[in-house]
């Protein structure tokens, strides 16, 4: 801590940003960059919720009211890409860009160019997919795994726009994960060794080489659709020699690593946040990084999980059960070195800590009914229910969205130089939690009970849960526009200065530099020992 | 005493308790049991995992529990400093590697039994399509379609909803009990998903596939199902009802389905030989319309644009007989319009062509017979 009055400083040839618009326009600084990230991801996260919030009040009591089937399906598709695309991957990227050059004493980003490049074209994407909905035929409503030959065939013309902004997001995606492989690999600080990287940057650097590994399978996937639709090709439509099963494997093999993608910087998070309010190190530094890098191993060969009701030989099945549940292994480490750092600690229950403590209960929660998803015989009752939906909404948003608010709590007054409204974010914890619990809780009983996913109606038996559902649903939306207030006063200056170590238990570079941070920083490489 | 607020909140308890109906009743939050043997192993497949979960769930968070509220700052904890010690690492990797194995080795033997569908007493082809299910008995020349028969007054709130609202189909499929059943499971157009929760099957129906289930049930009765597998606009309104009946029953309902069909083709036969009225014709048009072409076509005949064409006044309708009867005879490639040949019947198809050449103000005039459209088949 004695290297703060040395970080302060240097910081005096400071020029500081551009004025107005031009400032975020062209922007090659990693902090603003990643402000950039930050509050389009959040502003998308409102706008794929405004679209659940449709869904949730058509769902609200059988019968058709409010939307027409053909715009439901519209509606579940565009959400599902928007919180995935724009909504958990940008928020990670923007995490990434504020934080990995100042958790290991870099001075930006190591291609600021292209990373002002790989934000400024996110947008553009998002604008055409938004805009799709609007076209003649309406928006893609072929779910966002767009299987063919619904996707192909059987797709509106809005398809092309659709193919045209995931490519742009997986080219922004790609250039924002080399960005970080670039960066942690050549900018680290002399004496910042891979073993002393913090578990955030770890995390990042296995996920950026993840998305290196299926944007371009994506992509590929994407592309093929398009040829099939547009220019007479026959890659997934068997009467021209094709396999629409073919389809789901090429999607999947994106689509599982793409679903650790949005967890593995969680975890790293979380095994930040957890030791600074346990004020003790974390258990297993080095099984926690060796943990992620065999679920990110693993997870390219689990993928056909996703397909077991699609028909594929016994064989076939019993490997792919095999390898799915050997995930919960490492998934597990770290679910026990958490609780392991917490034991015997002296913890405190700051609001990222309540966050995390959150994520750990519910995040398991969503393995758990993982695991039981990954038992094949099992899974041909569970698989298109509600039961899926409940599982992968608790990793997703109990998971992936808790820690990024556990997140923001953590070092929003790191940038701001302000700590936010603490009665707000209490409010925002307590309503959030009760609310997501009572959204998706209940999705467990309906799933069991044979509740497919994706209708837009339902039979009268499970009309009284997804009444309930629908209003755990509107207070869970509702909740965040508290959060929406405090980030907003909070980035006004509203509120207590906050002196550079912030929390009494933080460790890492980032506590060493003044809050709000400088806009240069660490522009001479902090000693490490 | 109990405070005013606290009373209120009770109401609000109970008030939502009785939101949920039978809430406390197994169907209504868990997996049905069944009524085949692989569904009940299905099933205690499942309990065990779940209940070995609630254990890891219960130890972990029991753990963590007593950490957050006895290890708190405000207690005067002083934090400890402990960390990386190999043997625990190497004990919480082997116990739950162990506990794995045990799930896998019972998982293993039910998938097994669950993928031999050899040896079958009856083989049914399950063919789905937007938005309908297709069943052809393999080697008794017996087929038919089934649609959803729940009416769309009560889809559209206008009528109080059945009992059986959105599980109900208008021809059911029949099974035997006690016999194997092999289902082969394709599609017409896009990926359907043939899914009976009370015989835990679940297969894709993949077009230009042919994927295996099977089963064999134990009770009589009535079991229903959905479409699992997003196929378009209406995949949450294409049920599943299956009757399993005791054998004797399958086979004298086996007999009377091949009298029935011996008489239908006597009276297409009849049918060629006259002609129908206009107002007959319109009539049932107007049945088969909505059945199998409103879907997509739209009740009032406008379509959905960019998605399903309009059919007032558009080429086809207004265009020539012939290409008309062409169109719904046999589809068009490459789009979502199907051939409704093996479909529907000579009557039907003539009738629906004449009510979408007249409906909807057109009034073309136009009118097409049986026998129009069986000879369009005969030339083809």
């Amino acid at each position: 801590m004695n290297s703060v009055a040395s970080t302060t400083t240097q910081d005096t040839d400071d020029h500081g940003p551009a004025k107005g618009i031009k400032r975020w326009l062209f922007t090659t600084n990693h902090k603003d960059i990643g402000t950039l990230y930050l509050w389009f991801a959040f502003i998308m996260f409102l706008t794929g919720g405004a679209m659940a919030m449709v869904i949730r009040a058509e769902l609200f009591q059988p019968g058709l009211q409010i939307v027409e089937p053909h715009f439901f399906n519209q509606m579940t598709t565009v959400h599902g890409l928007i919180m995935v695309f724009g909504a958990v991957m940008p928020a990670f990227t923007g995490l990434a860009n504020w934080m990995i050059p100042i958790m290991i004493g870099a001075p930006d980003m190591a291609l600021p160019r292209m990373n002002n490049l790989s934000f400024w074209i996110l947008p553009f994407a998002f604008t055409i997919l938004l805009a799709s909905l609007f076209v003649e035929g309406g928006g893609p409503a072929f779910g966002w795994t767009f299987y063919a030959p619904l996707s192909t065939t059987y797709s509106g013309d809005s398809t092309a726009l659709f193919v045209f902004s995931v490519h742009i997001m997986g080219i922004s995606s790609i250039m924002g994960a080399i960005n970080v492989i670039v960066t942690i690999c050549n900018m680290r600080a002399p004496g910042m060794t891979w073993m002393k990287m913090p578990l955030f940057v770890w995390t990042w650097l296995i996920t950026a080489f993840l998305l290196i590994a299926v944007m371009p399978v994506l992509a590929g996937a994407v592309t093929m659709v398009l040829t099939d639709k547009y220019f007479g090709t026959s890659f997934f439509d068997a009467a021209g020699g094709g396999d629409p099963v073919m389809f789901q494997h090429i999607f999947w093999f994106f689509g599982h690593p793409e679903v650790y993608i949005m967890i593995l910087p969680a975890f790293g998070i979380i095994s930040t946040i957890v030791p600074t309010f346990s004020r003790k190190p974390l258990f297993g530094y080095s099984s926690m990084v060796y943990a992620t890098a065999s679920i990110a191993l693993l997870s390219f060969i689990v993928w056909a999980h996703h397909m077991f009701t699609t028909g594929m030989p016994v064989y076939a099945e019993l490997f792919f059960m095999y390898c799915t549940m050997l995930i919960s292994v490492p998934t597990g480490v770290k679910v026990f070195n958490w609780v392991a750092t917490m034991w015997r600690g002296a913890i405190s229950y700051e609001v990222p800590m309540m966050f995390s403590v959150a994520f750990i209960v519910l995040f398991t929660f969503g393995g758990f009914s993982g695991l039981m998803l990954a038992i094949t015989p099992v899974d041909f009752q569970y698989h298109d229910t509600y039961f899926v939906v409940a599982h992968f909404h608790y990793v997703l948003v109990t998971g992936a969205i808790f820690s990024l608010i556990a997140a923001t709590y953590y070092w929003l007054p790191k940038w701001t130089g302000v700590m936010y409204d603490l009665v707000l974010a209490k409010w925002h914890f307590w309503c959030s939690l009760i609310s997501v619990n009572l959204l998706f809780f209940p999705m467990h009983f309906i799933g069991l009970a044979g509740m497919p996913r994706r209708i837009p109606d339902y039979s009268i038996q499970f009309a009284g849960w997804n009444q309930l559902i629908s209003i755990g649903g509107f207070a869970f939306g509702l909740s965040q526009l508290i959060f929406l207030v405090l980030v907003i006063k909070a980035c006004r200056k509203r509120g207590a200065v906050v002196n550079h170590q912030v929390w009494d238990g933080a460790k890492g570079l980032e506590w060493q530099l003044p809050s709000p941070a400088p806009y240069h920083t660490f522009e001479k490489p902090p000693k490490i020992e | 005493m109990v405070s005013s607020a606290q009373r209120v909140l009770l109401l609000c308890l109970f008030t939502g308790i009785q939101v949920l109906p039978a809430a406390a009743s197994e169907s209504s939050i868990n997996l049905r049991k069944g009524v085949t043997d692989i569904s009940h192993q299905v099933y205690d497949l499942h309990m065990t995992i779940f209940y070995i979960c609630v254990v890891i769930a219960l130890l972990v968070f029991g753990v963590m529990l007593y950490a957050m509220v006895f290890h708190r700052k405000s207690r005067g904890a002083k934090p400890a400093n402990f960390h990386e010690s190999i043997k625990v690492e190497i004990a919480w990797t082997i116990v739950p590697f162990l506990i794995l194995i045990a799930m896998a080795v019972p998982a293993t033997s039910t998938l097994i039994d669950m993928e031999d569908a050899s040896q079958a007493d009856l083989t049914i082809r399950v063919t789905g399509s937007q938005w309908k299910w297709h069943y052809q008995y393999h080697g008794h020349g017996i087929e038919f379609y089934s649609l959803l028969d729940t009416p769309m007054e009560q889809i559209q709130n206008k009528w109080i909803k059945g009992d059986d609202y959105l599980l109900e189909v208008d021809k059911p499929l029949i099974i035997p009990t006690e016999r194997k059943v092999r289902f082969l499971m394709t599609s017409d157009d896009v990926i359907h998903s043939w899914w009976v929760p009370d015989f835990a099957v679940k297969k894709d129906a993949n077009p230009g596939f042919i994927n295996e289930a099977w089963t064999r049930v134990n009770e009589a009765g009535i079991y229903r199902g959905q479409c699992a597998e997003l196929c378009g606009k209406d995949h949450g309104f294409m049920p599943i009802v299956v009757k399993a009946v005791p054998p004797a029953e399958f086979d004298s309902w086996m007999l009377q389905q091949k009298e029935f069909i011996r008489q239908a083709k006597a009276e297409e036969q009849r049918l060629l030989a006259m002609s129908m009225s206009f107002d007959e014709l319109m009539a049932e048009g107007e049945k088969v319309y909505g059945a199998y072409c409103a879907a997509c076509h739209q009740p009032n005949g406008a379509g959905l644009p960019g998605v399903f064409p309009g059919l007032i006044n558009s080429v086809v309708t207004r265009g020539p007989v012939a290409d008309h009867i062409e169109i719904v005879l046999n589809g068009k490639n490459g789009t979502a319009m199907q051939a409704f040949a093996k479909q529907l019947t000579l009557k039907q198809l003539a009738a629906v062509i004449t009510y979408e050449r007249n409906a909807w103000g057109m009034n073309s005039g136009d009118i097409v017979q049986p026998k129009d459209v069986h000879l369009h088949k005969q030339g083809q």
